[in-house]
């Protein structure tokens, strides 16, 4: 049986205020966010503007300014904020003692064989 | 037996409850059994601890001796006689047999039921490093800890508490006061970072080190090291030693599940309960810090009051069902005030309300969300943390008060029209004191916009009320409001939409009030955001970086990609990487270098920059290292092409080739770069020199630009190839190149110390004028002097070429991925 939560290392490999990034092979890449209040988030590493990598971006409060044109994104709902309108998905993460966790089936796409089960 | 004999004629025909857990939750789940029902069940209870129920949360006041262990005595012995209890203290219950429906204890003791209830609570979690099962390294959670811990200060010495949250706050405290020199450890960045914001954590700190306590956070625990068979002291990671005669561990708690879990009970964090206590199987319930409930286990007690509630009700026949808790905490240190409730991270929809008021050390701060308050956090002044934490449980809409919310329950309730705060102004007469720090009244500040002040900055400037600290501007902005209706002159440009003060305003208190951190930048000027902005937050890294250099630490969460990666953030999300080509020369060992490095890490492109140097372009992030330390292998450093500082030093090749050239202009292109490269400024800064009028270095174009003529320098200034193209304006002439570099270094200095941050010379210059700047270098004969040297004693710490720590392994963590996710192969077939 697989778990349903994809563990990808302690809290303490991100500082807070910072992101890392996560490739998925056969999928995009995920940007990881550690809040300055010590909470955890997870999105599509692109800017729903242009692409931009906002793990590479300013995290202030729950949103992130993206490094390319600065649009600003709800780091819990994916949404750009202010006038601008576009979303990047979320990827639910959970901490449990002191790791971090992706909700697997919204990373890894599911097999054929878990398709069909569904 | 010590059963009283008057139940044990009915006992036969009772069932037969049995507890495992004689702590908080377990007692109160039977004291409200027993409210309901006194007849129904016949009860023991089994605990580990050799002792009668006591009230845990109280260990904390009894370490710092404000409490004896009797007064915290819940449950005495009396008690449990009276009600016919059995407790069979100091004996642990080592097995559930569910289908015997019997536990059996360490002793051996077999006791069988009819209801079994665990209330096993938490254990503190041991942070898994070397020597942490050594004689003198102990947890936080019963009698037996503090009894250790008090024999250990009874020597006095050195305590190491690793873990800065509430628990490790209240152990520091307690054997602080007991006489020991204490060192908090905490693996975040801010103290009690689950309970607290930054702000407030910040105040926390600086609180308790006043008070002598020495707290590192960011600290990361290698390992405890021994000496003679003890403890000796903690090592982090960063080879720190900290001497300690005891460590107390306070790192967390986890729900004490072992049991449930061998019985084979659902668990998952905690063992699992439906709304009415009930565990997977019907006759085994559980409640308190071992369970979790929908999802959350709670590590407070508030919430075990409300199951134990529900578990009565259900088991004496009149199920209610719990909801879950909304939780607060508090700091039990005596003499400081935290409060904090409920959710304060924000999000969508929230908006925070939040007043800081550092002449008292308060800062508050509530979240709503759809006019009800969702969070709240207090520091310094929690006498309205239960008003604001009853507010939140009942929901209740905010919108009617919503404007003196933040002022308290007194204020916000002072009878609604009161609760505008032009109102409250109104009210005060006229000798009221508006602003403290200066001793300004209402009157005088009404008679200065009379006369004509129609603006915060006016007002600020002409009397002074608000110029200081700023904790009265919200007075003051009412004023201006009441007295002049819609006549209001919107104030200077704040610097963002987080502060109401001006990019000069913060700089100039950054320096009078020697702010030394971004926390405190916010807590004494009253941010009204928690943490700032992107806009904010590098402005304020850079106004710090530039009041103390070679003392404030450089904040990476508040740079900027490109300065944080120290290279170019393209569109694609590749960046691009330019070397320190001095004055535009280079020769073929580097030549061979950037070839290499192009060849190598397959960059797409390379291109001559306008500003004379090589960029290579496509590299990517987790590359960036490898890249420079082949670069820094042929003698390179970083061109900060990518940085709000010195790019780069153009020059035309002069006297030495050229026939009209006049002077060196290369090799005086070259002594300006060495001397003014690394250093951050207010935006990027370029300089060129060029040989004779002519100009083919484009000087007058440039921030600082260099024309040599027969006779000696002309220094241009305040020129821009940008957007808005702006020809230099003439600065003065001299007669040597070292009165060039004085006067480069000098002027260099004054835009540092008074540009806004993301200005340029050029507008600098026309908002500031040109006679300004003259005036200010030169109306002294000492200024340029005194300028020059500030810079050289910030070049001091500035001058170290980033690439090179990086390429050394100095965070790595910013380059590399954490990891890559490969979804086995199988997946795709
Ligand atoms: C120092 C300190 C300060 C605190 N301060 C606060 C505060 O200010 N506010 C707040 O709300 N909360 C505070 N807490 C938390 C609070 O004490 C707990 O939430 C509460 O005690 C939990 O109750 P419980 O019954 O679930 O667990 P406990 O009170 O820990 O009781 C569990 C009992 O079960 C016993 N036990 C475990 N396994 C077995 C077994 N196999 N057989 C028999 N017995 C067993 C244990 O010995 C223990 O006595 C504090 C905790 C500590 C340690
Ligand atoms: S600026 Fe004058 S000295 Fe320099 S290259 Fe041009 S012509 Fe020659
Ligand atoms: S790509 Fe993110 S703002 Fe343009």
């Amino acid at each position: 049986m697989q778990a349903k939560w994809l563990d990808i290392g302690p809290v303490t490999q991100i500082e807070p205020g910072m992101a890392a990034t996560l490739p998925v092979i056969g999928g995009e890449e995920i940007a990881v966010f550690h809040t300055m209040r010590g909470e955890f988030y997870a999105l599509v590493n692109k800017c729903p503007h242009k692409q931009g990598p906002l793990s590479q971006g300013i995290v202030h409060g729950d949103s992130v300014t993206c490094p390319l044109h600065n649009w600003r994104i709800s780091l819990r709902s994916g949404e750009a904020l202010g006038d601008d309108e576009g979303c990047v998905p979320t990827i639910p993460v959970k901490v449990d003692a002191g790791r971090i966790y992706l909700l697997r089936e919204a990373v890894v796409p599911p097999t054929p064989a878990q398709r069909k089960a569904a | 037996m010590n059963a009283p004999t008057s139940f044990d004629k009915a006992s036969a025909l009772r069932e037969k409850l049995v507890v495992i857990g004689n702590g908080m939750a377990g007692c109160r789940a039977v004291e409200e059994i027993l409210a309901r029902d006194p007849e129904r069940f016949d009860i023991t209870i089994f605990g580990a601890e050799p002792r009668v129920n006591y009230n845990r949360i109280m260990l904390s006041p009894v370490l710092a001796g404000e409490k004896t262990f009797d007064e915290i005595v819940l449950n005495t012995a009396e008690w449990y006689a009276e009600n016919g209890i059995e407790l069979v203290g100091g004996d642990p219950v080592d097995h559930i047999d569910r289908e015997r429906q019997t536990v059996v204890s360490r002793s051996g003791r077999a006791e069988p039921y009819d209801k079994l209830l665990i209330a096993t609570g938490s254990d503190p979690f041991i942070i898994p490093v070397a020597g942490r099962d050594l004689p003198g390294v102990v947890t936080f959670r019963d009698l037996d800890d503090v009894d250790k811990m008090l024999a250990a200060a009874g020597q006095g010495g050195n305590a190491v508490v690793i873990g800065g949250g509430l628990l490790g706050l209240e152990a520091a405290h307690g054997l602080s006061l007991r006489g020991m020199k204490v060192t908090v450890i905490h693996l975040m960045p801010t103290l009690m970072e689950r309970q607290l914001d930054e702000a407030a954590g910040w105040l926390l700190k600086t609180e308790l080190e006043r008070r002598g306590q020495t707290i590192l956070t960011g600290a990361d625990t290698q390992e405890i090291i021994e000496k003679d068979g003890h403890v000796a002291g903690v090592r982090l990671k960063d080879g720190q030693e900290i001497p300690a005669d005891i460590v107390v561990m306070a790192v967390g708690i986890r729900p004490s599940t072992m049991l449930a879990k061998t019985a084979g009970l659902d668990c998952e964090r905690g063992v699992m309960v439906d709304d009415h206590m009930v565990t997977s199987d019907a006759n085994v319930l559980a409640v308190g810090e071992c369970v979790q409930h929908r999802g959350l286990c709670y590590g407070l007690v508030a919430p075990l009051w409300e199951m134990c509630r529900s578990l009565a009700d259900h088991l004496t026949g009149t199920p209610s069902g719990y909801q879950g808790s909304v939780t607060s905490t508090k700091l039990k240190v005596s003499g400081i005030d935290v409060f904090s409730a409920g959710d304060f991270s924000g999000g969508d929809g929230a908006e925070d309300i939040v007043m800081r008021d550092a002449a008292r050390g308060v800062y508050k701060r509530v979240v709503l969300k759809d006019d009800k308050i969702v969070g709240a956090v207090l520091y310094g002044d929690t006498a309205d943390g239960n008003w604001y934490f009853d507010l939140l449980k009942k929901a209740e809409d905010i919108s009617e008060i919503r404007d003196g919310l933040i002022f308290g329950q007194a204020f916000a309730l002072g009878g609604g029209a009161n609760a505008d705060p032009n109102a409250a102004v109104a009210a005060l007469s006229d000798d009221a004191e508006i602003c403290g720090c200066n001793g300004v009244s209402k009157g005088k500040v009404v008679d200065t916009i009379r006369a004509g002040a129609c603006s915060l900055d006016a007002v600020r400037s002409q009397c002074k009320a608000s110029a200081s600290c700023g904790s009265c501007t919200g007075l003051v902005e009412s004023l201006l409001a009441l007295t002049l209706g819609d006549e209001v002159q919107a104030g200077a440009k704040t610097l963002c939409k987080c502060t109401s003060f001006t990019h000069d305003d913060a700089r100039r208190l950054i320096v009078e009030k020697e702010l030394r951190a971004m926390p405190q930048v916010m807590q004494e000027l009253h941010w009204t955001t928690p943490d700032g902005c992107a806009s904010c937050r590098p402005a304020l890294n850079y106004y710090l970086l530039c009041a103390w250099p070679g003392e404030y630490e450089d904040d990476q969460k508040s740079r900027f990609v490109n300065e944080r990666l120290h290279a170019n953030i393209q569109k694609d999300g590749t960046y691009s990487v330019v070397p320190r080509m001095w004055g535009g020369l280079t020769n073929p060992r580097e030549l061979r270098a950037i070839a290499d490095v192009v060849e190598k890490y397959d960059a797409p492109m390379v291109k001559v920059t306008g500003g004379q140097r090589l960029d290579i372009f496509g590299i990517k992030k987790e590359d960036l290292p490898a890249v420079w330390a082949d670069l820094n292998a042929a003698g390179m450093v970083s061109g900060h092409a990518y940085g709000k500082s010195l790019r780069t030093v153009k020059t035309c090749v002069g006297s030495e080739w050229c026939r009209f050239g006049t002077q060196d202009s290369t090799g005086l292109g070259v002594k300006i770069e060495q001397m003014t490269w690394g250093s951050w400024m207010p935006h990027k800064f370029k300089i060129a020199v060029s040989g004779c009028p002519r100009n083919c270095a484009e000087a007058t174009i440039k921030d600082f630009g260099v024309v040599c003529v027969d006779s000696g320098y002309e220094l241009h200034i305040g020129g821009n190839g940008g957007i808005k193209v702006r020809a230099t304006d003439l600065l003065c002439k001299v007669g040597t190149e070292e009165e060039v570099m004085e006067h480069c270094a000098a002027f260099i200095q004054l835009y540092r110390e008074d540009a806004h941050y993301l200005e340029r010379t050029a507008p600098w210059l026309e908002r500031k004028g040109l006679e300004w700047i003259k005036a200010q270098m030169f109306d002294d004969p000492d200024t340029v002097r005194r300028l020059a040297a500030r810079f050289r004693q910030s070049q001091k710490f500035m001058q170290n070429d980033p690439w090179a720590k990086r390429a050394s392994g100095d965070r790595s963590d910013l380059h590399q991925h954490l990891a890559t996710i490969r979804p086995a192969l199988t997946e795709y077939a």
